[in-house]
């Protein structure tokens, strides 16, 4: 093991990649020269040069459709796209093609992309720098969808993206980038489509992702000071989605939270809500219940902004009150 | 202010038109009429023609019928386009073509019958059944597939060109692709995006634009600001040309021109080959929007006939034997009619196959009303917890 970030934990997966297999590249604006505006592909374009490292226009139609295209020939592009807010002027290349390539001309041809790209809220960039809009993507067959919410997470998912011959967004975190954690050495992938129990507990679920994850642990281990055991539910993967974890972990604990930084209309929590209903209906104690975003166009100034987003009080809050509403005696 | 409309040409001329004073490309053939090209290659591009004209003729009757289904667009009027444009294609090239694109697929060599059961929605279809007539797909052919989204193949065939760029030095033999849209595609963002990454990075792709006046029916100069398609790559120096898609071998020379440039130097260059749309957008478009006497004048002007017409005039083929060549067109398309009827449905328990190339866990596979979970199924799950 070894303590770093999440950005040097996507770093050195990429590099080690690239040492790995030389038909992996990286596109992308800004990632060469400029060195990534978030710094993840540091020092790459010295390492690889600018045929495995390649700077792009301003074009995020073109340099992704380009990525799938060169995917075809068996090319495995990572594509980065500097926030998942863009991915929108590209979205016609990723859900109209990458995701239907392979079923729609029955089975001949892959399409091994990755697409890095980070969302989150929280940094005052204003209404169209701040979405979380995983959720499109996870909508849609033919994606795999996985939401890393931690360095060693980081490694594992974005190496099986790499390593995976189906298009596989990997949904980063403006607000993880700088989180520390322990990461193993030497090789480590983990699963797409499967969720973790990151801490066990026994009376009440809360499920997260990405840099939710972070508040629901830390929201868990002060319940834990106050006598409540609760069981934190890690998706990973939003397509697929591991069903089966988030059940099971009800069905033990008879009460459910989802927290999620996306909007709450149709957002993960919503299916989520959907899952155990129908998997842990004669479990449950309580309806289950979501804490996500205000629906707003998410706010520049600080108070406003801070007033739009999930935060460990309104969990805090939302536990209590199923708590409450159970008579669960603390 | 003057009024710039009343300046554009209604269509454009035919015969030849390029951006450059004369481009500079290697292994330039002949580019006008049939001089110089032997007969029996003309006969064989004559072939080909008569197998498209009749295969969309069918397609267009078994869609009446009710064996097709969904949007069935048709290469009639294109049939030298399409010719001339897949000759000089080496088997090692890359094909990206749109929705109206049965006419590619025979004349690289597609089978008949697997095309028609595609159409049919058949196991044997080129692609499975799952694509349909906008989606044909035949690995083997390299031809990479007709998109039927708008300009979707765009950025596609550029990514491929990178690929091919990355793994070979440019000369003679390297691989090139061709991408394939028509008029009204050239203003979608996609084209310039595409362009633009093909200028600055080199890559050996030919883009050809099939100018066949309209967009469903949109005309050209009501849709695009330059009107002259082949000048739209200018904004990215890629030389561009135009040629008449109605005659075959000006159509292959320029193809040829272009792809010898991409191959041996790896730069992207446009083709514009001014064809013409026989009937309506898709099938069931009356066209009405067209005059009568457009649609004379494209009647007229059916490179079929003509083909068929200059052959039996030059004594590369006699009246008789070119009948013979119209009944095997026929003979085939007979044949691949039979060959979709009797292919059988795809199989409905292989639905979930082909989401996926690697295979995840937790991949949904419910059919509409099933249960989110098998009965059984949570018990064994939490149990094994
Ligand atoms: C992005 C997108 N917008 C609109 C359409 C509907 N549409 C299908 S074909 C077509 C016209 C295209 O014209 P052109 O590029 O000239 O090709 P042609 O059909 O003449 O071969 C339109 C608007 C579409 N398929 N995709
Ligand atoms: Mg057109």
């Amino acid at each position: 093991m070894t303590i770093m970030t999440y950005r040097q934990a996507l770093h050195d997966t990429l590099a080690e990649e690239m040492r790995r297999d030389d038909s992996v590249v990286l596109i992308g604006e800004e990632i060469g020269h400029f060195e990534g505006s978030y710094k993840i592909t540091a020092g790459l374009l010295a390492e690889f040069g600018p045929t495995r490292v390649r700077d792009t226009p301003i074009a995020e139609e073109g340099f992704v459709g380009a990525a799938i295209g060169a995917a075809m020939l068996g090319m495995r592009p990572v594509v980065e796209l500097m926030t998942i807010n863009f991915s929108l002027l590209a979205i016609d290349q990723i859900v109209n093609h990458a995701a239907k390539i392979h079923a729609m001309f029955g089975g001949q041809v892959s399409v091994p992309i990755v697409i890095r790209t980070p969302g989150g809220g929280g940094q005052q960039l204003g209404a169209s720098h701040s979405q979380n809009i995983e959720v499109y993507y996870a909508h849609i067959p033919g994606l795999k969808v996985v939401a890393p919410a931690t360095p060693a997470d980081a490694k594992g998912l974005l190496t099986a993206a790499i390593h995976d011959d189906d298009p596989v967004l990997v949904v980063e975190n403006l607000g993880l980038y700088n989180a520390k954690g322990d990461v193993p050495d030497g090789d480590h992938e983990l699963t797409i489509g499967t969720a973790a129990v990151v801490k066990p507990g026994t009376d009440i679920t809360i499920v997260a992702y990405s840099r939710a994850l972070t508040v629901a642990l830390e929201v868990a281990r002060e319940l834990e000071q106050d006598g409540v055991s609760a069981e934190v539910v890690d998706l990973r993967s939003l397509r697929p989605l591991d069903r089966h974890t988030v059940v099971a972990s009800v069905r033990k604990t008879s009460r459910a939270v989802v927290l999620e930084d996306d909007w709450l209309s149709y957002g993960i929590g919503a299916e989520i809500a959907a899952t155990i209903q129908e998997g842990a209906f004669d479990y449950l104690d309580a309806p289950v219940r979501r804490v996500a975003a205000a629906e707003v166009p998410v706010p520049y100034a600080k108070p406003l902004e801070t007033a739009s987003l999930p935060d460990a009080t309104a969990l805090r809050k939302v536990v209590g009150e199923i708590l409450d509403a159970t008579a669960f005696s603390r | 202010m003057t009024d710039q409309s009343a300046t554009r040409p209604a269509r454009p001329r035919r015969g030849r038109a390029s951006t450059a004073a004369e481009p500079a490309v290697a292994g330039r053939g002949p580019r006008d009429g049939s001089r110089e090209v032997a007969p029996e290659t003309l006969v064989a591009y004559y072939r080909q023609m008569a197998l498209i004209r009749a295969f969309e003729l069918r397609a267009s009757e078994m869609y009446q019928r009710a064996r097709i289904g969904g949007y069935c667009h048709l290469n009639l009027g294109e049939e030298a386009t399409v010719v001339g444009l897949m000759a000089p294609l080496e088997p090692s090239d890359y094909l990206f073509t749109t929705y109206r694109e049965h006419g590619y697929a025979l004349a690289r060599g597609s089978s008949p019958g697997r095309v028609m059961a595609e159409l049919f929605g058949k196991q044997d279809g080129i692609s499975g059944g799952w694509g349909g007539s906008m989606h044909l797909f035949d690995k083997a052919a390299r031809l990479y597939g007709g998109y039927g989204i708008v300009g979707g193949q765009i950025p596609l065939a550029t990514g491929a060109a990178l690929a091919i760029a990355q793994r070979n030095e440019p000369g003679p033999d390297c691989p090139a692709v061709m991408c394939l849209m028509g008029d009204g595609t050239t203003n979608i963002g996609a084209f310039h995006e595409s362009l633009n990454i093909a200028a600055v990075w080199r890559l050996p792709v030919v883009y050809v634009v099939v100018n066949n006046g309209l967009g469903m029916g949109t005309s050209v100069e009501a849709s695009s600001g330059e009107p002259d398609l082949y000048k739209r790559g200018a904004s990215y120096r890629i030389p561009g040309e135009r040629v008449d898609g109605d005659d075959v071998v000006a159509v292959r020379a320029a193809a040829e021109a272009a792809l010898t440039r991409a191959r041996r130097e790896h730069q992207p260059m446009l083709v514009e080959a001014v064809s013409q749309r026989l009937r309506g957008h898709s099938v069931v478009d009356p066209a009405r929007y067209r005059s009568a006497e457009e649609v004379e004048a494209a009647k007229k002007a059916d490179p079929v006939p003509a083909m068929r017409a200059r052959l039996v005039a030059s004594g590369a083929l006699d009246a008789e034997a070119a009948d013979r060549i119209d009944a095997e067109a026929e003979a085939a398309v007979d044949e691949a009619v039979a060959f979709a009827e009797k292919s059988p449905d795809p199989d409905i328990g292989k639905l979930f196959s082909n989401v996926y190339t690697t295979p995840v866990p937790n991949a949904p596979h419910q059919l509409p009303g099933d249960p989110l979970f098998a009965p059984g199924e949570l018990e064994e799950n939490v149990a094994a917890r």
